[in-house]
């Protein structure tokens, strides 16, 4: 098998790192070898995030590079547009339609881009989910993320029982139901 | 064979030092060094962990271990390194008892740094060996032969790593802890206690020490060659390894473990036998240097850069001229990090801005007041330099100049080497105010525990020492705490302070707001009320945007309940709607 390549990307304090450890718990309960590269210190604090998963028979470089990403998990529109050029030519793009203003677009510096997802369905395969309002009708706007991983679910290649089991083991024991039924909305959507 | 499991590099380092025996670490958090001792807790009933104020404490704390005949460990990023090199270059004269290791970070591309130095370097100059890794599975076992060797050859030994091996994970086979029996401690003056007689004895004993090192360097299983086509021959080590495997499969390569000193024979025999030799390696041309000055043709910093982080793809576009059908990344708006929705650092930007005063800065997350929309900070150099910064402005220029300069210093960057600059200014009759924004922890990094907040780093109660009575005790006489969100006593304490003839200590105590893991209240903006003046958006809260009429819009998700916005609002506009827990 040809190594796999994921990107988490969205925005500091979104859970990147959850979601990525997530994905890497699964690849190894599938038997994959794997590596997963991961941004901590100051960069995590409200900046662009992105986190690499890949895995296959024997892994060498933790990074994905532009034009190799099979997905890309976008946790925010911009990042979406951001890292979309990572894609590999049949490489699909899941994007959370939701939009965090940096910090340039705050002070009226810049300003944030109009339509993202309509120019970047005209270049990528995208599916869109509005995942933050999906996670308020569940009482939990912090398990967005799982949303967005349910529908990224669909695109890949483990069971459902895989999935849960690894989410067991990854998120804090008290959250294992709201976000396997976070996970369950996206999986279904 | 034992079990497999997933480690982040740093999570490797801390089970491999747990597996080479050691019964010492101490360490100063410092991206991205810092989870190896976090990740070391888990072994606490096997071995002591601790954080030191400072990388100089931690190494010196680690030297003493060694001497005392068991294996010890310091850790720390590049720019702690130089912190750490007064005890460095001496305890490279002295060697050591038990195995000695000074986990070092570097940081290309400087994710989390104020510079780019490459500790090979420092290690060079040091005269200290290094040895590298490449991933997950090999940070876990060449620190047992670091360990081997410093204690085979008499050397203390740098662990270099990078960020990407230090935040990547990988695969990790499991061993059982080797049980190491103490060395014992044996009183040598003439290897101890480095005065100038014994010293001079000493230099030249390393220096022998060293090339017996770089002879059996030779042989050491942790350089390998792999020989492939001969067209092309490739030396590399650590993470630049990974991508010379993804874009030049073909090519014969050798692999340093160990990269400082060099293995000399086995380079040149494997440059013989190739067409073509390239030195591929981040940061500065150390191996490529020392190769060509043995007359060896070799490729290098010709064609790669001496900035950031390589990959594969840089490597098939220099090296095999690939032009790769790369699309252009897309023109989207910069994200930089920004301090958090409630953090209380923006609280006291706001007022220093409204002051219209200047500071010096220094490292932690409060520098990020430097940039708009605060753009309070003037200056960032290193840990604890804004308080000898502010000084020597004011020596330079007199007290009237400094009138609107404080210092702003975080609460574990001013017990690192800060409080030695604010003796300075005492002793040196200065008359400039430090303000020390105490949030209760080592913030950038990731909230690590510090000498002041109560807690070890195993979690352990402890002893807080007392920064306001700290700063009276060096000599201060004007020490006054303020809430960093009591906006109207911030300004007049800072307003009185900076007129003062005298040094001054302003101290804002609130915690981290990420350290209150307790629902916070929740603010909402009344658009029938707003009248559009921007007061509330001026400290740049990431949780507020402007709806398309000008109204303000409170993000719910992001907002944790501060306050600073409603503080500024004379409308009313701006309504607490949910009562924090």
């Amino acid at each position: 098998m040809a190594t796999k390549n994921i990107m988490i990307v969205g925005v500091g304090g979104q859970g990147t790192l959850l979601t990525s450890r997530i994905l890497g718990g699964l690849t190894i309960a599938g038997g994959y070898d794997v590596k997963l590269s991961e941004v901590h210190g100051m960069a995590q604090r409200g900046g662009s995030v992105v986190t690499f998963v890949r895995y296959g028979e024997a892994v060498a470089e933790p990074i994905v590079e532009e034009g190799q990403a099979d997905v890309i998990i976008a946790f925010e529109r911009l990042e979406a547009l951001r890292y979309a050029h990572f894609l590999k030519k049949d490489g699909v793009l899941i994007v959370n339609d939701w939009r965090i203003d940096p910090m340039p677009v705050v002070i009226g510096a810049a300003e944030y881009p109009e339509n993202i997802l309509e120019t970047l369905e005209k270049e990528y395969k995208i599916y869109k989910v509005n995942a933050t309002e999906e996670s308020r009708k569940l009482g939990n706007p912090k398990v967005f993320n799982l949303i967005v991983l349910g529908v990224a679910a669909q695109h890949m290649d483990f069971t459902k029982e895989q999935w849960y089991e690894v989410i067991e083991k990854t998120v804090p024991p008290k959250t294992i139901e709201i976000n396997k039924k976070a996970f369950d909305v996206g999986y279904t959507l | 064979m034992s079990e497999k499991v997933i480690m982040l590099g740093n999570e490797a380092i801390a089970r491999g030092a747990y597996e080479a025996g050691i019964k010492v670490s101490s360490a100063y958090p410092g991206t991205p060094s810092t989870e190896i001792s976090e990740y070391m807790v888990q072994y606490k009933d096997t071995f002591y962990e601790e954080w030191a104020p400072n990388e100089k404490v931690a190494a010196e704390v680690a030297v003493g271990a060694s001497i005392a005949g068991v294996r010890a460990m310091a850790c720390m990023k590049h720019v702690g390194l130089n912190v750490a090199s007064d005890p460095l270059y001496s305890v490279s004269y002295m060697g050591v008892n038990g195995g000695l290791v000074l986990t070092v970070a570097d940081d290309p591309g400087l994710y989390s740094s104020q510079n780019e130095q490459d500790t090979r370097m420092v290690a060079r100059a040091a005269q200290i060996p290094v040895i590298e890794p490449s991933d997950s599975a090999e940070a876990k076992e060449f620190i047992k032969a670091a360990f081997e060797l410093s204690e085979k050859f008499d050397r203390p030994f740098i662990y270099r790593i990078t960020t990407r091996l230090a935040h990547s994970q990988g695969l990790v086979e499991l061993c059982d802890r080797e049980e190491i029996e103490d060395k014992p401690y044996v009183k040598d003056i003439r290897k101890n206690v480095m005065m100038p007689g014994n010293a001079k004895l000493r230099h030249v004993e390393i220096e022998k020490r060293n090339k017996e090192l770089a002879e059996a360097a030779n042989t050491l299983s942790i350089n390998t060659v792999e020989m492939n086509d001969t067209k092309m021959g490739v030396i590399t080590s650590g993470i630049p390894y990974q991508y010379v495997k993804e874009a030049l499969p073909q090519a014969s390569v050798l692999k340093l473990g160990m990269v400082n000193p060099l293995p000399r024979k086995m380079i040149e025999e494997f440059a013989a036998k190739v067409d073509t030799l390239y030195v591929v390696e981040e940061l500065d041309p150390v191996i490529e240097e020392q190769v060509k000055s043995w007359g060896i043709k070799v490729i290098g910093k010709e064609i790669f850069t001496v900035q950031g982080e390589y990959s594969a793809n840089m490597l098939r576009k220099a090296i095999l001229k690939e032009d790769l059908d790369i699309k252009s990344p897309a023109d989207a708006p910069k994200r930089p990090p920004i301090l958090c929705p409630g953090c209380p650092h923006r609280s006291v930007y706001h007022v220093l801005k409204k002051l219209k005063m200047h500071a010096a800065g220094d490292i932690g997350c409060y520098t990020l007041g430097a940039v708009a929309p605060l753009s309070v900070v003037d200056t960032t150099m290193c840990m604890g330099s804004s308080i000898s910064t502010l000084h020597g402005m004011e020596k330079a220029k007199g007290k009237e100049y400094i009138k609107n300069w404080v210092a702003v210093i975080g609460d574990s960057t001013f017990l690192h080497t800060g409080v030695n600059s604010l003796m300075n200014m005492v002793y040196n009759n200065a008359t400039g105010t430090v303000m020390i924004l105490d949030n209760s922890t080592t913030g950038m990094t990731g909230h690590q525990d510090h000498a002041a907040t109560g807690k070890t780093l195993q979690g352990d109660p402890t002893y807080a020492i007392d920064i306001p009575k700290l700063c009276r005790a060096i000599g201060v006489n004007h020490v006054t705490e303020v809430n960093a969100f009591d906006l109207e006593t911030l300004e007049k304490t800072i307003k009185e302070e900076v007129a003062r003839d005298e040094a001054s200590v302003i101290i804002t105590k609130s915690p981290c707001v990420l350290l209150d893991k307790s629902k916070k209240p929740l603010y909402i903006a009344h658009e029938d009320k707003c009248k559009k003046c921007g007061m509330c958006m001026k400290p740049g809260c990431p949780a507020m945007t402007k709806n398309a009429d000008g109204t303000i819009h409170i993000d719910d998700t992001m907002c944790t309940g501060c306050g600073l916005c409603e503080s500024l609002c004379k409308f009313d506009a701006i309504e607490l709607v949910k009562a924090g827990e």
